[in-house]
């Protein structure tokens, strides 16, 4: 793209610049020294640039932060004056609500199933695409598909698909004569299935980073292993990883990220159910708030998922001197 | 000089590759058996487009049938009627479409600012804006609750637009790609007077269609995909988006498949258009940021 970008410049600065400049020079270092000197002016500019964004930026993102975290100290159910409740919230939800306990679980139970999945598939698909095939970007696309379409659409399509009835355990009886379970309904295969409908719908964009990732690694480190007689695998493990490492890092980290989040699919797939088997931390944080009406122990539930969120992705800088290699 | 080669022309890289493959039995076996994992991929799309097409009574037989016969288009004119499905599309269009606009918008005065001007403050600013990508959404839905409460907006478009006109998202990436274009561009602008809004728009903006495509294109998306948010502001029909729409017809009508899915399809039918018509800006956006989606 870089190499596209000098044939426009000409016809944009004609634009700007008024014909007939000719001592360009001269006027370059006489403007500069006036750049210089309007310095002082460039931060009322920038304030003002910054402005829109900014006050935005304020309300709904750190006075919100802010507010969420002053909110799980009190009880309040919008109707009444919000009441001071200490360390109550906290306290109720972590040694008392047996819910709680059983929400944490099922999240930790959908991250650390889904996310080593999810970083497996697209690496694997991205390795194997980077191969000798052919039309690669259609494939890339294609798995790509997914990722941008909205969770609710693709989850009621999975949805139909999970029922007992439907094609997955209609496929499983005509060709193996399974007689599949009823998927979502099952407190065995419930998750699972969550799990696997994440994965199609996410691991595509993992696998586009990955690509751009692998792409970048220059193929003579290849061609001396192979001079060596190193095996595909020794190849794999000594070459690709440690040089898709920063990719592998930036992948890992946002998708812990997004994982302890899960809602779309798990609200339409199965409202938490059975029971609440599959209830994940934000799902327990909206039936609290907007369900119960909660809105402190609500604000609770989402203070603690941010700082669990938190740990988890300061825990990955820490971890990535171990493993991230930085230098090509 | 090699390696500098394939960084930089990482997809060419990629055509020279293949052709040296030739037809070896593995090279046959490793595209058929990713033809069929593409497939495997593409069927939930399939099955849905096909449940759309076909009457409802047909969606549990057995054994399955992959052509719906007769092909019909009942279904969709049924979700038109029978729902107010236009008038959701219509909403989820106006969000998304107004939504991209303030964020690219604020985005690029925002970037601009970070990436050229100096200022007492920038980097630690700089600094809380990234940092923020990092705070989930879902911590923030309930103030953000709140404050629409607060100001009247439930159950206005307002209230879908607004809280997400000020993307970090977009400052970080605008910012990364504007520090990438040469200062001289805006030096000899400068000299002739040009203010920098002036620069911004003729010179910085026109050099960054590919970065503007990819946050366009992301935003967009964002904003149709949004389900969360319009399910805790929204309760009344007028202000639905499809995502809301789709989970309520869900819950009124559960069982009328083929018409759930023909609303499905409506609902998908923006992200698989757009990537395929951005194909080569999404993987050389993604290459260039190494950031993108949320």
């Amino acid at each position: 793209m870089s190499i596209k970008k000098p044939g426009r410049i000409p016809a944009t600065i004609e634009k700007v610049a008024p014909p007939g400049q000719a001592h360009a020079s001269q006027a370059a270092s006489l403007g500069r020294q006036r750049i210089r000197r309007s310095q002082w002016r460039n931060t009322g500019i920038a304030y003002l640039f910054l402005a829109p964004n900014i006050i935005g930026f304020l309300f709904f993102t750190l006075l919100s932060l802010l507010a969420a975290f002053g909110l799980s100290f009190f009880r309040w159910s919008l109707l009444t004056t919000p009441e001071f409740n200490g360390f109550g919230n906290y306290v109720q939800l972590l040694t008392i609500d047996p819910v709680f306990h059983q929400v944490l679980i099922n999240t930790l139970y959908f991250v650390f199933g889904y996310v080593p999945l999810n970083i497996i598939v697209s690496l694997g698909m991205a390795v194997w695409i980077s191969g000798p095939i052919r039309f690669k970007n259609v494939f890339r696309i294609i798995m790509f598909l997914p990722v941008l379409t909205p969770a609710v659409g693709v989850a009621l399509v999975w949805l139909l698909m999970y029922d007992q009835g439907g094609i997955i355990n209609q496929t499983l009886l005509l060709f193996f004569h399974i007689k599949g379970p009823n998927w979502l309904a099952s407190d065995q295969w419930a998750m699972p299935a969550v799990i696997l409908m994440s994965l199609w719908y996410n691991f595509g964009y993992n696998m586009l980073v990955f690509s751009a990732g692998l792409q970048n690694i220059p193929q003579h480190f290849y061609e001396a292993a192979a001079i060596d007689g190193a095996t595909r695998w020794t190849r794999f493990w000594h070459i690709t990883i440690p040089l898709l490492s920063p990719s592998l890092f930036f992948g890992v980290v946002l998708t812990l990220i997004s994982s302890f989040q899960v809602f779309d699919q798990v609200y339409i797939l199965t409202g938490g159910g059975p029971g609440i088997d599959t209830t994940t931390l934000v799902l327990y944080a909206y039936q609290n708030g907007f369900t119960y009406y909660k809105m402190g122990y609500a604000a609770t539930v989402s203070t603690v998922l941010f700082l669990l969120i938190l740990v988890v992705t300061l825990l990955q800088f820490v971890l990535q001197r171990k493993w991230v290699h930085y230098e090509v | 000089m090699k390696s500098e080669l394939v960084a930089k022309a990482p997809i060419r890289a990629d055509a020279k590759a293949a052709p040296a493959s030739g037809f070896s039995i593995g090279s046959i076996i490793s595209h058929t058996l990713l033809i069929i994992v593409s497939l495997l991929v593409l069927f939930p799309f399939i099955w849905m487009l096909d449940t759309a097409l076909k009457p409802n009574g047909q969606v549990y037989q057995f054994p399955p049938t992959l052509l719906p016969n007769p092909i019909s288009l009942d279904n969709f004119v049924a979700v038109w009627t029978y729902l107010p499905f236009g008038h959701f599309l219509l909403n989820s269009l106006f969000v998304a479409l107004t939504g991209t606009i303030l964020v690219m918008i604020t985005s690029s005065l925002a970037a601009y600012a970070f990436a050229r001007l100096k200022f007492a403050g920038r980097d630690t600013i700089f600094f809380a804006y990234v940092a923020t990508l990092l705070i989930p959404q879902a911590v923030l839905v309930i103030p953000e609750f709140l404050i629409m409460r607060y100001l009247g907006w439930i159950n206005t478009y307002q209230a879908l637009i607004i809280p997400g006109a000020f993307t970090a998202f977009g400052t970080f990436l605008l910012r990364q790609f504007f520090k990438t274009i040469p200062l001289e561009l805006e030096e000899s602008a400068l000299i002739d007077g040009a203010s920098r809004l002036r620069i911004l728009w003729e010179i910085i903006l026109p050099l960054s269609r590919s970065a503007l495509g990819v946050l366009g294109l992301f935003t967009f998306i964002a904003f149709w995909n949004n389900f969360l948010w319009p399910l805790i502001v929204i309760n009344t029909e007028d202000v639905v988006t499809i995502p809301l729409g789709l989970q309520m017809f869900q819950g009124q009508h559960g069982t009328e498949w083929s018409y759930m899915m023909a609303g499905a399809t409506i609902s998908v039918i923006p992200g698989i258009f757009l990537v395929i018509l951005l194909q080569r800006y999404l993987v050389e956006g993604i290459t260039l940021t190494g950031i993108g989606g949320r």
